[in-house]
């Protein structure tokens, strides 16, 4: 369909040449389609329960389970149909911009790199390299001045937390030295 | 009840708890007005914060942040012109026009004095009305909980938002996160790990969704260009202001305060109505309207704290959260043990009218603290955006860490974070999802103890008469959107959205 074709009585659509369905819903379909199948087999490895559980503990998995199948298929066919999910907007969001993929992954990784080291380095290091990290990969250069940000942000929040509301987070490599 | 109340001052105004309401509003403010941040990510932030602060220092505490947050959000809209919390989109409308104009002290004052007027009506009603629901619903048993959640949750799930489907589909999604645990005696969907037999944390899906998926998906869409801020002074109001503020503020009470009270009624309804309302009574004003009305900031930015104070009535005398700030706050109270509703105002009265009477010493702060500080708010909206997000990450991990200290928390963080950021680009909504965590398992417990007491009798189910009546709304809900549809002559009723787009062309041009 070209657009000298589209009627005039929905002008908001002519705007732009039609894109299409929104090909990322079937994933999430897919998605949601698998997290109910796989909620409903769980329940159905589930025992009966004890003898006065009138509610099954299964009951509610295949419930929400069976829900989630039927839903993603309504998604699925609903896209077929042209339906277009509205991103959200917000103060710093600029819609009409594609998604910025490279900034994305580098979170992931700072975020990876977080779960990895965290048990092992503790928070005062590991949160240091993460403030660090995420200001860099969102934009500032600055890459020393953001380590000392974060290094004091982190050493900060750990004796805040330690000492200020008493919980005891671990201290990790620096155990001994903060 | 006066004496109560009173006492409940005393508490209050304790240095202790006095220090807690003025961090709680200033955190608020300042959280309200940074971009990306709201009430609800705040009050997940602070929530290991307050692990060892006794309840009723948290509580206070979390009902400042919902207030300055409430007041914090029209200073960004006012100022900035995009809006970052639905309830504000209204406002940004004249409060915009008004800033551009060079009255954006009046703006900010109306809005400021308006929040302080309806903050402390809705208080009182909520004073008034509490006590009374919470003696109204004592005597039901579990099939009128169970009817009445079910109706939270499908409230929350059909009235906001622009899809239902969305809707359900996120909802469903919460009541699958709320099934993970062995609180039926039997391991579901735990994977067999150890770690989550005792389900997943209400502290780590709430911070990751709220502010690792924020996180992300503003990453993912940074403005490159920055915003054009309107410079402010303090704000101040003539007279001519105040004749043209105060009954549009009481008004926009009338509408905040009973559509915050109803289940998922929220703050957009009211705000709406609130202005349209004044457009049509502003007689010779009218004209302003498009330019920057002083009523059109007045009205809808009291209904917009009206409402904050009505969902007050819901949490706490039943235990229903209908925003997404009231569902984070009752997870506060269950991790302390308190279990919102009838039984909160019998078990724990001290701790109730403490929080009632300091809703009043923050609404005070707010126009004390805010008045004054209006510039250094303003200058708040010029902060670095990497170091902004990044903090957010920061404080996300730090929260979700502290909860057990183990990076597995952290890896589940990083896991509902992209379902967050998910959310954000599908277009499903955050708050039936966080409901539905919340109350997915607290529709089990009563389903099960009201067919307990049955012995399996489903009949059971509809045999008090509140719940009949709460199933008739449930299918009064669900059916008249295809009633009206079906009807010759409708195209369907008309979504809250499309009207206020229709709203904001029809005024802008």
């Amino acid at each position: 369909m070209t657009t000298e074709h589209v009627t005039h009585d929905r002008p908001d659509i002519d705007k732009h040449v039609d894109p299409g369905p929104d090909r990322a819903q079937y994933g999430l379909a897919a998605l949601l389609a698998l997290i109910g199948v796989w909620t409903v087999v769980d329940s159905a490895g589930l025992g009966p329960g004890f003898a006065d559980q009138v509610v099954r503990p299964g009951a509610f998995g295949y419930v929400i389970g069976s829900a989630l199948v039927v839903l993603a298929v309504l998604l699925a066919v609903a896209t077929a149909r042209g339906s277009r999910a509205e991103g959200e907007g917000g103060e710093d969001v600029d819609l009409d911009v594609s998604t910025d993929w490279r900034t994305l992954a580098g979170l992931a990784g700072v975020l990876v790199a977080t779960i990895a080291l965290i048990d092992w380095l503790g928070w005062a290091v590991v949160g240091a390299l993460l403030f660090a990290g995420a200001a860099t990969v969102l934009g500032n250069r600055h890459w020393v001045r953001n380590l000392v940000l974060g290094a004091v942000l982190s050493v900060t929040s750990w004796y805040g937390f330690y000492v200020g509301l008493g919980i005891p987070i671990p201290a990790g490599v620096l155990d001994g030295i903060l | 009840m006066i004496h109560a109340l009173l006492t409940g001052f005393g508490s209050a105004l304790a240095p202790e708890n006095l220090l807690f309401a003025v961090v709680g509003v200033l955190l608020g403010t300042a959280v309200g007005v940074l971009p990306g941040i709201g009430p609800a990510m705040t009050v997940a932030l602070l929530l290991p914060v307050t692990y060892n602060v006794s309840p009723s220092a948290a509580l206070i505490m979390f009902a400042g942040i919902y207030y300055g947050g409430m007041y914090g959000g029209s200073t960004t809209s006012i100022l900035l012109n995009t809006p970052g919390e639905s309830s504000s989109v209204i406002t940004a409308l004249e409060g915009n026009k008004m800033a551009k104009g060079g009255r954006a002290a009046q703006a900010l004052a109306t809005a400021a004095i308006g929040s302080f007027v309806a903050g402390t009506i809705g208080t009182v009603l909520l004073i008034a009305l509490a006590p009374t629901v919470a003696e109204w619903v004592v005597v039901l048993g579990a099939p009128s909980y169970f009817a009445l959640m079910l109706l939270a949750l499908l409230a929350v799930t059909t009235v906001l938002g622009s899809s239902k489907l969305r809707g359900f589909i996120s909802l469903a999604l919460g009541l699958t996160i709320g099934l993970v645990g062995t609180t039926t005696g039997q391991a579901r969907l735990t994977f067999d790990n150890p770690l989550l037999a005792d389900g997943i944390d209400i502290v780590v899906v709430a911070v990751a969704i709220f502010a690792v998926g924020e996180a992300l998906w503003v990453a993912a869409h940074l403005r490159r260009r920055p915003l054009e801020i309107i410079p402010v002074g303090r704000p101040w109001m003539d007279r001519t202001d105040w004749g043209r503020s105060w009954k549009p503020w009481l008004r926009g009470t009338a509408y905040g305060f009973p559509f915050g009270a109803l289940p998922a009624g929220g703050a957009e309804m009211p705000t709406f109505l609130s202005y349209i309302t004044e457009r049509r009574l502003a007689g010779r004003h009218r004209a302003e309207f498009g330019k920057g009305a002083i009523e059109g900031v007045a009205g809808p930015e009291a209904a917009n704290n009206a409402s904050a104070a009505g969902t007050l009535v819901p949490l706490l005398a039943i235990g229903l959260p209908t925003t997404a700030t009231a569902a984070v706050i009752l997870a506060a109270m269950q991790s302390y043990g308190l279990q919102p509703g009838p039984q909160l105002f019998e078990a724990e009265p001290e701790l109730v009218w403490t929080l009632l009477a300091s809703l009043f010493v923050a609404n005070t702060l707010l126009l004390v603290i805010n008045l004054p500080l209006a510039p250094v708010w303003a200058r708040l909206l010029r902060i670095p955006r990497p170091y902004l997000y990044a903090g957010i990450l920061f404080f996300a991990v730090l929260g979700a860490y502290s909860v057990n200290f183990q990076w597995f928390d952290v890896a589940l963080l990083s896991l509902f974070g992209a379902l967050g950021f998910a959310m954000r680009r599908f277009g499903l909504p955050v708050l039936p999802l966080i409901v539905g965590v919340i109350l997915g398992p607290r529709l089990e417990e009563q389903l099960a103890q009201a067919l307990q007491l049955s012995q399996g009798d489903v009949s059971a189910l509809w045999s008090e008469p509140v719940a009949v009546i709460v199933y008739v709304v449930i299918a009064a809900l669900l059916l008249a959107p295809i009633v009206l549809r079906l009807m010759p002559g409708r195209q369907g009723p008309e979504r809250l959205e499309d009207q206020v787009d229709a709203l904001e062309e029809e005024v802008r041009s």
